[in-house]
């Protein structure tokens, strides 16, 4: 990795997940993204969490976290770090 | 309206169910079919909605989902007029989602528990000196915090000013309080039960113990073994290939009905949740009693072990030498004891301190000359007198003569696994102490149980004399016992058992063995909660509790079977469902759905059972 990106590792904390379908839908729709890392895009069923790491100079966490709405689960918090 | 749609699924479930009820009763009581088929009409419009929803949102990132399978299925439906099926089938999945959602945070609960005992606030100094309420995430290593009596240590730190005491049971298990004072380490997530203190935080966040041990099960309660992502693949196209062949069915029978039904009963549902449900489980009630599983693999692997090895000193045995026995052999006993405690006490040799230990108090004397004897001791001056203190082998480079009592003296603590400690005054042995490491009390029965549970051997590896390691193998009944092995030794016998095909797992306390629980098919390290061994092993034993071991096994293969279980009732349920629409009248899309949502209930409520295992 260069240093000229911005990377970023992003935590999101999402609504209990209830189908393991579900962590398909959240994966599809996140890697469609521009600016995300895909190989790091991690959907854990369990905890109901997403684990990424993403380009903040191509996309915001606020465009993360909407996409996911969009799918139809709830974001409850993230943090990027 | 999507997110409106969707957030209000509990209540459209209820309406939905009422709306069924109120069309069978008008239809039984009064014959009413108006009411009926406009009652089931509305029934299945209100619950597809947010099905429908559910599944154009899958669509839109290309995933067949079972939300799809299940709108087309109704759409269906609709198509032929059976409102009746159409509203049962959506009013079951829906209030089957509920249903599952209640259980599977039932079966998280025990990892959420220890996920909620992480501190959310801290007490921080600021610039004026005064202390301010922040969120632990804005608290940074160097900060200084204060801590008042009833509250959550934030962070990994190091005491300053004050004193009190502190339950750490978050972190070791231990329920008895630890006192703290001035230079103490204290840990995040444990709960000062008494006093104020103020720490300067050294860990914060993510590293500090408590933020390990987190990250670490949840990690395990999520990760996957082969077999899961093998079901995960296979899920992944079973759900498409399930509506191509409803669609084939229908385009050859031209028959709406059985399509529809063969869509419903194709719902993945029993199987790819029967596994996580069991692994979250498994994993719970592992950390609720002190047993650190990292994931299914392990889960999967610790059930099968055959081969069990320990390390000696410090698992099996506290770790601790005490002098177990002492011999004289002239009278000024006491003179002796001064000159041996005040060589000793320039040592920090394992045996020196149990040396001092069992001598306390007495009058030290200054030490001159000092000089110590590799593989023997050292030989030093006190108060004119030549003094030595060390094995037989010093004994006689030194020239005392150990007469026949000694002799036999030596030969017996030798043979009840001690190590000597021979003091000579001038060239005249005067005092011989035998040092033992003592056994963990219940080991002893800890190993039968093991042994009963299937791990047929029971292999001890021990840097000691194969004299001291033989004792401790007759005393606890062990299949085999090994000494003189350093750690590479250790390793390189862990590697040539795995390669007789045997399934091995490795005790030990994580430091010096860390080349032999990499190299097992299971690591398992005592952790004292502090310990790097944390992060090195597949299991941890929290407070270095040996008494858990049982249960870890015992566990390990409760959560295997009950995976298994899972698997079969969810193979078994689609097996008997396909069977049943082409042999049998009486199938239909609304029973399909039951069976399906009941064969779900079944799995997660089979996991459920594993919170609650305990070993007999």
């Amino acid at each position: 990795m260069g240093g000229d990106f911005n990377m970023k590792t992003a935590t999101i904390q999402l609504e209990t997940l209830t189908c393991p379908s579900c962590m398909q839908k959240i994966e599809g729709a996140v890697k469609g993204l521009d600016g995300i890392d895909q190989d790091t895009v991690k959907v854990s069923f369990n905890s109901s969490k997403v684990k990424l790491n993403f380009d903040e100079d191509k996309i915001t966490i606020d465009d993360i976290e909407s996409t996911i709405t969009k799918v139809g689960y709830e974001v409850q918090k993230s943090k990027v770090k | 309206m999507q997110h409106h749609i969707l957030s209000r699924k509990n209540q459209i479930t209820l309406m939905s169910g009422i709306l069924i009820a109120v069309g069978f009763m008008s239809r039984w009581t009064m014959g009413n079919m108006v009411i009926f088929r406009w009652a089931m009409i509305i029934a299945s419009l209100l619950g597809v909605s947010p099905i429908a929803i559910q599944a154009y949102q899958a669509l839109r990132v290309k995933v067949v989902s079972i939300d799809v399978l299940v709108t087309i299925a109704v759409i269906g439906a609709f198509l032929i007029q059976n409102f009746e099926e159409s509203a049962i089938v959506t009013f079951l999945f829906l209030f089957g989602a509920y249903l599952e959602l209640r259980t599977l945070n039932k079966t998280r609960s025990a990892i959420k528990e220890l996920t909620e005992m992480a501190p959310e606030s801290a007490l921080k100094q600021i610039e004026n000196g005064e202390f301010e309420e922040v969120e632990v995430d804005e608290v940074d290593e160097g900060d200084i915090l204060l801590v008042k009596t009833g509250a959550k240590v934030p962070v990994d730190g190091t005491v300053l000013s004050g004193e009190g005491h502190i339950n750490e049971a978050s972190i070791t298990g231990e329920p008895v309080p630890v006192g703290k004072e001035k230079d103490s380490k204290v840990f995040a997530g444990t709960i000062l039960e008494n006093g104020t203190i103020q720490i300067v935080a050294d860990r914060v966040g993510e590293d500090t113990t408590f933020g390990k041990i987190i990250e670490l099960v949840e990690e395990a309660q999520d990760s996957k073994s082969e077999a899961e992502r093998f079901i995960d693949r296979f899920s992944k196209y079973y759900t498409p290939a399930v509506l191509v062949i409803a669609f084939m069915v229908w385009l050859f029978t031209r028959n709406v009905e059985l399509a529809i039904t063969i869509l419903v009963l194709g719902c993945p549902g029993a199987l790819v949740i029967g596994v996580p449900v069991s692994n979250v489980a498994g994993i719970g009630n592992g950390a609720r009693n002190g047993v650190l599983l990292k994931g299914s693999e392990v889960i999967h692997d610790f059930s099968r072990s055959n081969t069990m090895i320990f390390d000696k000193t410090g698992t099996l045995t506290i770790g601790n030498p005490a002098v177990s026995e002492t011999k004289y052999y002239a009278a000024n006993a006491s003179e002796v004891l001064g000159y041996l405690a005040s060589v000793e006490r320039e040592s920090d040799h394992p045996l020196a301190k149990a040396v001092l230990q069992e001598i306390g108090d007495t009058t030290f004397s200054p030490v001159e000359n000092t000089e110590v004897v590799k593989g023997g001791g050292i030989v030093a001056h006190v108060g004119g007198h030549r003094i030595a203190i060390g094995n037989v082998a010093l004994m006689e480079k030194e020239n005392v003569l150990l007469d026949e009592k000694a002799k036999a003296d030596v030969a017996r603590l030798e043979k009840d696994g001690n190590s000597l400690v021979l003091t000579s005054v001038d060239g005249q042995l005067k005092i011989m102490m035998g040092v033992r490491d003592q056994i963990r009390t219940g080991v002893r029965k800890d190993l039968q149980r093991l042994k009963a549970l299937g791990v047929k051997n029971l292999i001890m590896l021990s840097g000691d004399n194969q004299g001291t390691v033989d004792v401790v193998s007759r005393e606890l009944d062990l299949t085999e016992a090994h000494g003189n092995m350093l750690p590479e030794d250790k390793a390189e016998y862990v590697k040539k058992l795995k390669e007789e095909g045997r399934i091995v797992s490795f005790v030990g306390d994580g430091v010096n063995d860390s080349p032999s629980l990499a190299l097992a098919d299971i690591g398992i390290a005592m952790g004292t909660g502090t310990d790097v061994a944390i992060e090195t092993s597949d299991v941890v034993l929290m407070n270095s509790d040996f008494g858990r071991l049982p249960h870890a096994v015992g566990l390990t293969k409760a959560t295997k079977r009950n995976m298994i279980q899972n698997i079969v009732i969810a193979i078994g349920v689609v097996l008997v469902l396909l069977a049943s629409v082409l042999f049998s009248e009486w199938m239909n899309m609304s029973i399909g759905m039951l069976v399906h949502e009941a064969s779900i209930l079944v799995v997660i409520l089979n996991g459920m059972r594993l919170l609650r295992y305990h070993l007999r």
